[in-house]
């Protein structure tokens, strides 16, 4: 409950789950198939008392169509809306009582359902059966999507407002045009709107499906008692139908610019382009190669020269969003708006300059070393290897994901990351979005 | 990238006990405190090294010099180049940053267990030979006004908050925000920096944590000889505050391009000085659970879905702290309702706590998501050197951790009514209003700003 107000210098984001080791021991993950025709992975490990649970499906936001763009997000946050006779209070309660985590994450691929319990037999029974019911009978109770409707809808006005926001819609517009990857993940103001009961209840059962459930199972329990947990979170999912696939993302784009006004003091900075597909077979030249770009944090070359050379920004980084389909590869940055052109200048330079000549072998060594000896910490905790579980599970990689990390990286080469590159990155081609971007008419600003 | 806010009131339970058992520490000789958690699940560590200076040591005028020294705590020593300090920790697979806030800054570094050296090597090197250049700052200092703009300027809530606290505060230095005001900002120098880093980044000043996969006394041995020769800075006393007593309610009004309205109520409310004889901020750990604790909790379950007056309302409070404490509600009004609207609320909240008090079911559940997130920490080696690191720095010392744990399970529902009745009262609030305007209203900025942002 605590607030402490702290100041963090950002480290740039990297958007790749991925990584793997050195001497480190990587974790002995099996991997079977549910009787419920549900995909389970696991890793047993009794070192603290407790245990994490994510069940999976491919039901994000590029599932939703553009007249009802927002009922995939409805549909999973109205889970623990109530259940099989237990109320929304029940549920919540209920957890609550056992100190037990109850969430779940959304994005345009996944739909997530996440709990994390003590692994003591009264609490992670009475865990799991709420979760079971959750998953496998919601209620979908008419008058609560009412209400999270109305909530949804005053959250979407007020991103509306917010530079990054708008920065970031407009994006994906520009990127990935009238594929669902461009429909925002939570909806917008006029479609939520529109969604019915009947709507979440009809993605449930069309998107939910055991054989396209991913159960990842992490931690103190042992096989027969994941089996057992796999079956239960799974057996009474509709019956399964096949596996809806997404439309083909158009790799070439149109170079645009946008500029949209605002009020803000700063200029929200986005251009980008598709980029790759999670199983992509140029996935770890062009990992690799974006950290040494921008995805590095401070020792990027973005960093270098628009921060820590000009001290034009506080934050610029680049990072591709490996889904399903290719998403999105992207680079942002914010600064005050009359320097907002020349801060794009470089950017632009940068990645030209990059994309010409590719990486130098001194940066190479520098990123594998960091990528290969940070391996370690990419697995040091029972929520990271969760999270490997689900990716590895959700995209079919192969269960030597982890094993065979590092020496992917090592394999990567200069010439890989420039061919690479150049391939899918054409700085002619990309699409730029400037939110509160600087007016030609007037480049004063208030007192500051 | 925004503000970040960290949890760390609600600890627990019985795995403190082992825990306890695998933390050791040693001071040496130059006064630095080093402190080792013991965690063999993984073959990794994390360096943080904790200094007791953060906002609230700064002298009028100088707001944000502790957080501008922080950044520039990267831009090189006597024999460690500017940038050098991250790409070392970088090409040997490392993940570094830093933190400031208003009671301490602090440093760290996650790296493979045997890492360790060339982290102290770095780290005890920027301790005291760090070099401070006119041109360095000039430019890092503009980088720090980005992120005021950015974390602040152009985020409402954020604005909304910093005015609140001065508001709030009268005299003591809560009251400044941690990043400065912009105006400081700009009047800062890199002769303020050097004063800064003279007078705090002192071994006697701080304190080392280090956890994961190492031997105590392998870690005091590498300690001794990085750190150990680095000489005492005589320590001036700390000034106490003392804020002198609210007598009245205070109200303001933040006005900036948003959709949404905010109201947030602050009171004055004491932190933990005594952790063995001192009651009541424990008590308000549980009565802030028992309000915002999970979605079953009263404010989510009364306002948000019985009501439906309020899209999110939620209750923060903070007992460890180096200045005093402050209760917090803070509630979005839903479509149709007004900030007066879910101000009465929250009112008829406090008043049925004050009249009823909270149920043993209530108190039973706050206490046992207090002991289950006692386990779950152990998950992360980062948040436990944390923990060590903050009740180091404001005073309290790591083995307090065990203390609480055990305070906040005997809180009684009789202690926690009695705290409600003695801390949420009008004459010790501060209500904030976030006034939301539309985005067009350019007109405004022209008439105040004597500029046009232009169209």
């Amino acid at each position: 409950m605590a607030a402490k107000t702290i100041l963090i210098k950002p480290i740039g984001i990297i958007a790749l789950c991925c990584i793997s080791t050195l001497a480190t021991a990587t974790p002995h993950i099996q991997r079977w198939q549910s009787a419920s025709g549900a995909n389970v992975l696991f890793v047993e490990n009794h070192d603290i008392p407790m245990l994490d649970v994510a069940v999976t499906f491919p039901a994000g936001s590029s599932y939703d169509t553009a007249d009802k763009s927002g009922v995939a997000n409805l549909t999973h946050s109205l889970l623990d809306a109530g259940a099989d006779g237990l109320s929304e209070d029940d549920i919540s309660r209920g957890m609550a009582d056992i100190g037990a985590k109850f969430g779940g994450n959304f994005d345009i691929d996944r739909s997530s359902i996440t709990l994390r319990t003590l692994s003591s037999a009264a609490e992670r029974d009475k865990a799991l059966d709420i979760m079971a019911r959750v998953l496998q009978s919601p209620a979908f109770p008419e008058a609560i999507l009412a209400r999270e409707k109305t909530r949804l809808v005053a959250a979407l006005k007020e991103s509306e407002t917010k530079p990054d926001h708008i920065a970031s819609k407009a994006f994906q517009k520009a990127v990935f045009g009238s594929h669902p990857y461009a429909l925002p993940e939570q909806g917008e103001v006029a479609t939520v709107e529109k969604i019915a009961i009947q709507d979440p209840k009809d993605f449930f059962q069309a998107h939910y499906h055991a054989s396209g459930a991913v159960v990842a199972i992490m931690g103190d329990v042992t096989r027969a008692q994941a089996e057992a947990i796999a079956q239960q979170l799974t057996a009474w999912l509709p019956a399964s139908a096949d596996p809806s696939a997404l439309p083909k993302v158009a790799m070439q784009i149109a170079a645009s610019e946008q500029r949209i006004s605002h009020p803000a003091s700063q200029s929200h900075i986005m251009v980008g382009a598709p980029g790759m597909a999670r199983n992509d077979p140029d996935f770890f030249p062009l990992y690799v190669g974006n950290y040494i770009l921008g995805g590095g944090g401070f020792v990027s070359r973005l960093m270098n020269e628009v921060r820590e050379k000009r001290g034009l920004v506080y934050d610029v980084h680049s990072y591709f969003t490996p889904m399903k389909e290719p998403g999105a590869f992207q680079i942002g940055l914010q600064t005050k708006k009359e320097q907002a052109d020349e801060a794009l200048r470089l950017v632009r330079g940068t990645l030209a300059e990059f994309i010409a000549k590719g990486p130098t072998g001194k940066e190479l060594k520098a990123a594998k070393d960091n990528i290969i000896g940070g391996f370690p910490l990419r697995i040091d905790s029972n929520r990271k290897i969760l999270e490997y579980l689900n990716v590895i599970g959700f995209y079919d990689l192969p269960l030597t994901y982890l094993d065979d990390f590092t020496r992917k990286v090592e394999g990567v080469t200069a010439a890989k990351i420039r061919d690479a590159f150049a391939r899918r990155i054409n700085p002619q081609a990309m699409a730029t979005v400037i939110v509160g971007a600087p007016e030609p008419a007037t480049k004063q600003e208030a007192g500051k | 990238m925004k503000t970040y806010l960290l949890c760390i009131a609600l600890l627990s339970g019985w795995a403190q006990q082992a825990a306890q058992a695998e933390v050791f520490e040693r001071t040496l000789s130059n006064g630095l405190k080093v402190i080792v958690k013991e965690d063999h699940r993984a073959p990794v560590l994390v360096q943080q090294i904790w200094y007791r200076a953060g906002s609230m040591d700064e002298a009028a005028g100088k707001t944000g010099i502790a957080h501008v020294l922080e950044h520039m705590m990267f831009k090189g020593t006597k024999t460690v180049p500017a940038g050098e300090f991250s790409k070392r920790i970088a090409a040997a697979g490392g993940r570094e940053n830093a933190f400031t806030s208003s009671d301490y800054t602090a440093y760290f570094q996650q790296l493979h267990k045997s890492r360790l050296p060339l982290a102290m090597k770095l780290e005890s090197d920027r301790m005291h030979n760090l070099n401070l250049t006119a041109e360095e700052f000039g430019k890092e200092v503009r980088v720090v006004m980005e992120e005021r703009r950015m974390r602040t300027d152009d985020e409402p809530q954020s604005l909304m908050h910093e005015k609140m606290m001065a508001t709030v505060f009268q005299e003591h230095p809560y009251r400044h925000p941690i990043i400065g005001w912009m105006s400081d900002l700009e009047a800062l120098t890199v002769d303020d920096a050097k004063a800064w880093y003279k007078q705090w980044y002192a071994p006697n000043n701080a304190t080392l944590v280090v956890a994961g996969d190492v031997k105590a006394d392998e870690v005091f041995a590498l300690a001794q000889r990085y750190y150990g020769a680095i000489p005492k800075v005589a320590q001036p006393p700390r000034r106490n505050f003392t804020e002198p007593p609210q007598i009245g309610i205070k109200r303001l009004v933040v006005k900036a391009p948003a959709e949404l309205p905010q109201l947030v109520m602050a009171y004055h409310a004491p932190s933990l000085a005594d952790p063995d004889k001192d009651w009541k901020p424990y008590a308000l750990e549980m009565l802030a659970g028992v309000l915002s604790g999970s979605d079953s909790a009263r404010l989510n379950k009364h306002l948000v879905r019985e009501q439906q007056i309020a899209s999110d309302a939620d209750a923060g409070y903070d007992s460890t702290s180096r200045g005093p404490g402050l209760f917090m509600l803070d509630a979005t009004p839903s479509a149709g309702k007004t900030v007066q609207d879910v101000e009465a609320a929250l009112r008829q909240e406090i008043a049925l706590l004050v009249k009823d008090g909270v149920s043993e079911e209530e108190l039973k559940r706050s206490k046992a998501q207090v002991m289950a997130n006692e386990v779950y920490k152990r998950d992360s080696l980062f948040y436990q050197a944390m923990q060590i690191g903050q009740m180091e720095s404001i005073g309290l010392g790591h083995r307090t951790l065990q203390v609480m744990l055990d305070k906040l399970q005997a809180v009684t529902a009789e202690q926690v009514r009695e705290v409600a009745k003695e801390f949420l009262l009008d004459d010790n609030l501060t209500v904030a209003v976030l006034d939301p305007q539309p985005l067009s209203g350019k007109s405004k900025h022209k008439a105040e700003g004597g500029a046009s942002h232009g169209r």
